[in-house]
């Protein structure tokens, strides 16, 4: 096994972007029959690496070689013509083509120029079914499957273009319990039949049970390569970071017990319920409690969310503060009554690409203030320089613009937008996605000290140990219902997963 | 299983032949073979011009300049054939060839410059009206006697009823519009295009080529629009086909084609059409309605098709969860 040829190397590839140097020196061997995970904070240079080696970026110097001769890939068909193909996270095929036409597209078999459908989708089935133990229709539009099922679909189109080389970035992120497992197996039978697989994800669970060696990148160094079963998990992260991860470790463990002794109802939701998204549920939030929302990926976390802040209409029930009685029906109620939303979509629905960190941290202060009450300009710089202090936003540059930020950054400026505006009870849905391990655990530890100052937070997150560790109350949901609340000394992984598998 | 993506198309479909129903029904004289043919006789350029306007549509953009062409290619080629004495075989040629270019010349910019296709098309859409006036402030009749002919040709057919070649044109560039968009790989780069833009380039399709492709497809089949429609009027004038690119839109969105792009079909395009033509037909059936009224019947059906394709949609999306 040890002195095979690697069929993939990268040897000291440097790349830099003005002002930034982003990979410096990096080496990086993939082999044959192998799945390789590529671990890094953000910023560490894992998405750069992976975009030299597609064709997105070119190298500055270093030698790429695959099979023995060098590349050079300029596009991203450059690099399918050498047999590395890429599958990312969102998935990148056409929704209204049919799953056949999606893995064939650009390559259709033809007789005379004419398209020969009957021999294209027979040779769909047949390599969906052979390659990847996939059985289905595809004769229907790719939307009419779920994700899990359009990201094999993506990884049929690269096989189909012969790949040596696969790579999946962050393909798990969307994914629940079950898809991910489904995807795993057909990772292992690829990998059997020798194909090359380089894996990126923020999971380090997924990591351990699927890869066989693992590279590390830091600050877009190399910092070290070896067998995944020779390297213990507190090795790994630290070696991420750079410096050992006590952080998680620090947290205060009695915080469940402290938050269950204040019996001092905020908001209360009463049979609150909207067809096809939520059945009806109860859950109360007392002041300076942080409940947790867990759950599988589609089981009613968000829609939880968006019926507290009335961002979607409720079509039974109530939801009402429980000291004056008012009723939130809509996101300008929510926010004058002291409620704010960090959505789980920042891209989409909070950050502000194109305007500064200052002007998207002044934004909701501005709007409860209304329009016509501006704040001034000087009083806007101490906010924002208080903020990027306080939170550790880096670059501490308060005119920076945000989408030059990296995703853990951008969180912290919604964060910060809303605390400005000292809010009774925050909202965050999946606040550390797609975030480092570093940013992760600083957003965890601020979600802590809010509550101790006597906000009341409601949390979400896929990621079970977070939901754990900063929950006072969780509320588990399973299937679009609210099957089970858990409180203080009775949280535990076990109670949790238990009420999550349910049966 | 009936499979959902048809469900747009069958309802155009049906609401045709409902409609041809009711006119029969409510008017003596309505039900023959001669009305559905009269349908297509006068408004076989619509057709052409609805087949690439389905194109440009299932391709996420859209085309505003298509009225505009039909009125400089009949200019043109009242011009060059009454003024410059050139032959109709020479003409007809160089008027298509126009076409072309123009659509390829407003693709190239909405591709290459990034600028959205309704504001490129609308700037298109002033210029060719514009020229129109260069040629001439007044109306140029034909009496080319290959234009006349042509014109007053009918193709008889079994049972006394007739076509004109306008029509035989027409249904050619459909059956062909059809063969490209689904066994051709233009046609299916189209859909993807349509489908996602950033996929499309990421799975290798040629999008440059696609893009300005279906302009100057959009471009030929509204100067070919234009031919025909000199055929029907006998002359070039800028005030012809004045709004017909709305006509051609509403056509393409009734007949299922989703105005985001991805979906839609030329057959319900042709229906698109028909239904236009059928509702034109009651009302001069009615007699005591005035033409606008084809406008506000319009109007309301595109309301309906607009919410239902909404619907459909949104159906659509709760199934994938």
């Amino acid at each position: 096994m040890i002195d095979r040829q690697p069929i993939l190397q990268m040897n000291g590839i440097y790349k830099s972007f003005p002002g930034v140097r982003a990979l410096k020196g990096v080496d990086f061997r993939l082999f044959a029959g192998e799945v390789h995970a590529l671990m890094g904070e953000n910023g560490a240079g894992k998405s750069t690496l992976i975009k030299t080696l597609t064709g997105v970026y070119s190298v500055d110097e270093g030698k790429v070689m695959l099979d023995g001769k060098e590349i050079r890939p300029h596009s991203p068909q450059d690099a399918q013509g050498v047999g590395i193909s890429t599958v990312y996270q969102e998935v990148n095929l056409c929704p209204n083509l049919t799953v056949a036409e999606n893995i064939y597209i650009g390559r259709e078999p033809r007789r005379f120029g004419i398209i020969q459908w009957k021999e294209m989708n027979k040779n769909a089935s047949v390599l969906l079914s052979e390659r990847l133990s996939l059985h289905i229709d595809v004769s229907l539009p790719l939307q009419s499957y779920s994700v899990a099922i359009q990201q094999l679909i993506a990884i049929a189109r690269a096989l189909s273009i012969s790949a040596k080389v696969l790579i999946l970035d962050e393909p798990t992120s969307s994914l629940d319990r079950n898809e991910v497992q489904q995807l795993f197996t057909i990772m292992r039978k690829l990998k059997n039949e020798g194909l090359a697989i380089l894996f990126v994800t923020h999971f380090l669970d997924q990591v351990y049970e699927i890869s066989d060696r693992i590279t590390i990148l830091r600050n877009g160094e190399f910092v070290g390569e070896s067998l995944a079963a020779d390297l213990p998990r507190i090795e790994l992260v630290s070696r991420m970071i750079g410096k050992e991860l006590n952080l998680l470790e620090e947290m205060p463990k009695s915080q469940a017990e402290e938050q269950a002794d204040t019996d001092d109802i905020w908001i209360e939701a009463s049979n609150l319920g909207r067809t096809g998204a939520i059945e009806p549920f109860n859950l109360a939030i007392r002041r300076g409690e942080v409940v947790g929302l867990a759950g599988l990926l589609g089981s009613g976390r968000t829609e939880i969310a968006r019926l507290f802040f009335g961002a979607d209409r409720a079509d039974q029930g109530k939801l009402k503060l429980a000291k004056s009685g008012e009723a939130i029906r809509s996101p300008r109620d929510a926010i004058s009554q002291g409620i704010g939303f960090c959505p789980e979509n920042r891209k989409i629905e909070g950050i502000i690409d194109d305007l500064s960190v200052r002007e998207n941290i002044i934004l909701a202060l501005q709007a409860t203030r209304g329009w016509f009450r501006t704040i001034n300009r000087k009083r806007q710089d101490e906010i924002a320089e208080q903020y990027i202090g306080t939170l550790n936003i880096n670059p501490p540059n308060p005119e920076h613009l945000v989408k030059n930020l990296s995703g853990g950054n951008q969180q912290k400026v919604i964060l910060a937008r809303w605390l400005l505006t000292q809010p009774e009870l925050l909202i965050l849905d999946e606040p550390t996605r797609g975030i480092d391990v570093g940013a992760k655990a600083e957003i965890q530890k601020l979600v802590m000290s809010l509550s101790q100052q006597g906000m009341s937070v409601l949390f979400i997150s896929s990621e079970l140990e977070e939901v754990l560790r900063v929950s006072g109350k969780i509320a588990v949901l399973r299937d679009r219902r609210l099957v089970k609340e858990i409180e203080g000394q009775d949280i535990s992984p076990h109670h949790v997963m238990q009420a999550i598998a349910g049966g | 299983m009936l499979n959902r993506k048809f469900i747009p198309i069958l309802v155009t479909i049906g609401l045709f032949a409902v409609m041809l129903a009711a006119g029969s029904f409510r008017y003596t004289g309505f039900f023959s073979l001669q009305v559905v043919f009269n349908l297509l006789i006068d408004n076989a350029f619509l057709l052409v011009v609805a087949v690439g306007m389905t194109f440009v549509i299932v391709s996420g953009g859209i085309d505003l300049s298509v009225g505009s062409m039909i009125a400089l290619t009949t200019m043109i080629s009242a011009s060059l054939i009454q003024e410059h004495g050139m032959p109709p075989i020479v003409v007809i040629p160089i008027v298509l060839v126009i076409g072309c270019a123009f659509g390829w010349a407003m693709g190239a910019i909405i591709h290459y410059f990034k600028v959205q296709p309704f504001i490129v098309t609308l700037a298109g859409m002033f210029l060719a009206r514009g020229l129109c006036y260069i040629i001439s402030l007044n109306t140029i009749t034909i009496d080319n006697s290959t234009y006349t002919t042509i014109a007053q040709t009918k193709i008889k057919l079994p049972g006394g009823s007739f076509l004109s070649i306008n029509v035989i044109i027409a249904l050619i560039v459909v059956v062909l519009a059809i063969f490209v968009a689904h066994y051709t790989r233009f046609g299916r780069n189209v859909y993807a295009l349509g489908g996602s833009e950033q996929s499309a380039l990421l799975m290798g399709l040629p999008v440059a080529r696609t893009k300005i492709g279906v302009y100057v497809v959009s471009g030929f089949c509204s100067s070919l629009a234009g031919v025909i429609y000199t055929f029907y009027m006998l002359s070039g004038y800028g005030l012809h086909a004045v709004g017909v690119e709305l006509d051609a839109i509403a056509s393409v969105v009734i007949g299922g084609t989703l105005l985001t792009g991805g979906v839609g079909y030329i057959a319900g395009s042709f229906f698109g059409v028909m239904i236009y033509g059928v509702i034109q037909t009651i009302i001069s059936f009615q007699g005591t309605l005035s033409s606008w009224w084809t406008k506000i019947v319009i109007g309301l059906l595109l309301f309906v098709f607009i919410l239902l394709q909404r619907v459909l949609s949104a159906r659509r999306s709760s199934v994938k969860m």
